[in-house]
């Protein structure tokens, strides 16, 4: 019988190794930490600067942003440009019309782009563009190639060429070079995109960090009553044989 | 007379109420020996309450539209108080629906449950069964993501298959040429109503099929053949209430903690319960590169796809699939053993259940990736033990060396 299952376990496992999936893109770790207000902060500044010109929000309120520290005179303030009040949703001006007319795609909305896309992902995907003069907008990406969007961010991190090394008939980006520097270092943009990503993976699911907390205590309610009923059990059974 | 008793005595004689649950609770006398397997079937009819429940505060907020609709989810998730915890409770339900089915499915399996005098509960579970597949289905469509548009469209794609009909079957079923608005707003009416109703009917049914004949055990014996000569109590049975009603909320209490967790700590399941592109809107000209259906339906769709096209169509797979849940329907007669219990079966009924279960799992697993040559190979191979449990079951059932059932139950 013991050799039966091993037989058998072994039959299970075959399909698993004969059909896992080769290696994708390699994705660099996106520096997410949802504790982290300050950086949240940040990512919530970069987002509403560059990215909220063609991408909307279009399920986030901006009053939202109290969940990550800021006050309501702050958003007002600082963050407020495309909408009037702050419970107004992250919406642009450009309709899904006039972005497919004017960049081939309308730009997606951002609202759970990190439920849809890994934080691994955007992060590498900001930090993948490099110049390439075969592409209308003059720019391309190593995780998504032939990209309909261009380098928004490329005054700061300045302008990538790729380094290609031979693999097999194949030429293939080995790294990115910076060729024109931007306005800050390769290590500040990193980083600014990783407050970025923070904030995307933040806004996928503003309530994430409260379902965490609230899970805690469910699951310390259960245990004192599983405890409970265990002995009502043991108790109601003691006569059963 | 107490109020209390005067006020029961009034109603029972409207309506059977103390009745009623002497026959279905403190005077239904279920086998002593229960073991871990038989939790599942009240866990699912707890996770049965928890889908309508949460199906029907959900349905305050959703907007079957679909220009709305991926928008209302969103709405729930973020602006309704607790919204998100409807909607992963909802979400997990439905895929813990499932796996309290399977394991309760597979203990009818283990210890015979199926057998005579317990045909029609089985049947009538399979019909539960089918049912929920419906249901899940049809609820995978409403939040309007990628994975809804394009498995809704692969499924009902499968009826386009149908030879002479198809094409016009799909469009009845659609409502419009492609998955469209018509289309959410029928699945929608399908899903929050008429599937619910038929399911809980069935639900009922199932109960009261189960009651009539009695619980079968772990020993696969009825202890309704050995009573008490006084009482006509069955020797091994004890009342369900208290005794199971007790037990049974240690298992609810343990399944809960299995079910929060996941709600509040891991509601996607790394993509199993709530699939990643299903976070993209619906796009009718995008198609994604790999549909996966969610895990539950995979060993059928594994199977769908192992059946090559012939003469030009998928017709066959599709056939092959149908017959993949028809054959369960057969089982009781299929079975000649002359004991219920895997416990008092001898070793090909054994090997033949675990291949069985390698097969379902193995198809359920190949079921999630895209369609290589070496996983089809593998699929068909699966595919061909899974129909073989069925069609020689017959045969080595009649053939395998049984032990001797005990005359009373054990442990």
């Amino acid at each position: 019988m013991k050799r039966v299952k091993t037989l058998l376990l072994l039959l299970l496992a075959l399909p698993f190794a004969a059909v896992a999936s080769e290696a994708d893109v390699h994705l660099d770790k996106a520096p997410v930490n949802l504790s982290d207000h300050e950086s949240l902060q940040r990512g919530a500044r970069v987002f509403v600067n560059f990215c909220l010109n063609c991408h909307g929000a279009t399920s986030m309120r901006y009053s939202r942003l109290q969940d990550i520290g800021l006050t309501e005179d702050q958003i007002k303030d600082n963050l407020l440009f495309a909408a009037e009040k702050p419970g107004e949703l992250m919406k642009v001006a450009m309709t899904k019309a006039e972005g497919k007319l004017w960049l081939g795609a309308a730009p997606p909305d951002l609202s759970v782009i990190a439920r849809s896309r890994s934080a691994d992902w955007l992060y590498t995907y900001l930090r993948g563009f490099y110049l390439d003069p075969s592409r209308p907008t003059g720019w391309n990406n190593t995780v998504f190639d032939k990209v309909g969007m261009p380098h928004v961010l490329w005054s700061l991190q300045g302008e990538m060429a790729p380094v290609y090394k031979q693999e097999g008939e194949h030429q293939v980006i080995e790294r990115l070079e910076l060729v024109k520097p931007g306005s800050v270092t390769l290590a500040e943009y990193d980083a600014m995109v990783g407050d970025l990503v923070n904030y995307l993976v933040w806004m996928g699911e503003p309530a994430q960090v409260q379902r965490k907390q609230i899970g805690l205590i469910v699951l310390g309610f259960l245990a004192v009553f599983f405890v409970v009923a265990y002995y009502l059990k043991k108790e109601f059974w003691k006569d059963i044989h | 007379m107490s109020a209390m008793q005067k006020l029961m005595g009034w109603i029972d004689d409207r309506l059977p109420l103390t009745a009623t649950y002497k026959a279905h609770l403190s005077e239904y006398y279920a086998p002593k020996n229960f073991n871990f397997w038989y939790f599942f079937g009240s866990l699912a009819l707890l996770v049965l309450v928890i889908q309508i429940v949460t199906g029907i505060f959900l349905t305050m907020n959703y907007k079957p539209d679909s220009e709305l609709a991926f928008a209302s989810v969103e709405y729930i998730m973020r602006d309704v108080e607790w919204g998100w915890l409807i909607r992963y409770m909802h979400s997990t339900g439905a895929s813990m629906f499932f796996v309290v089915v399977y394991l309760h499915m597979f203990r009818g399996l283990m210890y015979g449950s199926y057998r005579k005098p317990r045909e029609l509960i089985w049947i009538f579970g399979v019909l539960i069964y089918l049912m929920l597949m419906a249901e899940a289905f049809l609820g995978y469509l409403l939040p309007w993501g990628q994975m809804s548009f394009w498995g809704a469209q692969v499924i009902v794609n499968l009826f386009a298959a149908v030879p002479v009909i198809g094409e016009d079957l799909s469009i009845w079923i659609r409502g419009d040429y492609v998955i469209s608005d018509a289309t959410l707003n029928r699945f929608f009416a399908f899903h929050v109503i008429a599937l619910p109703l038929v399911l809980i009917a069935l639900v009922v049914v199932h109960l009261i099929a189960l009651h009539e004949v009695g619980s079968n055990n772990p020993d696969g014996i009825e202890i309704k053949k050995k009573k008490d000569p006084n009482t006509g109590i069955p020797l091994d049975g004890i009342p369900f209430h208290p005794y199971y009603t007790v037990k049974d909320i240690v298992g609810v209490i343990v399944f809960l903690m299995v079910f929060t967790a996941i709600v509040f700590f891991a509601p996607t399941m790394g993509g199993y319960f709530l699939e990643a592109n299903n976070f993209i809107p619906a796009d009718p000209l995008k198609t994604p590169p790999h549909i996966a259906p969610l895990w539950y339906f995979t060993p059928f769709y594994a199977i769908l796809r192992a059946v090559p096209p012939m003469f030009g169509s998928q017709f066959p797979g599709v056939v092959a699939m149908g017959l993949s849940i028809v054959l369960l329907f057969f089982l009781p007669w299929l079975d000649r053993s002359k004991v219920k219990s895997i416990r008092y079966r001898g070793p090909i009924y054994k090997i033949a259940l675990a291949l069985f279960i390698v097969s379902f799992v193995g198809l359920g697993y190949l079921g999630l990736l895209p369609a290589t040559p070496i996983a089809t190979i593998f699929a068909q191979v699966f595919s061909v033990i899974y129909f073989l449990f069925f069609l020689l079951m017959p045969w080595y059932t009649s053939i395998d060396k049984t032990k001797p059932e005990p005359e009373r139950v054990t442990g």
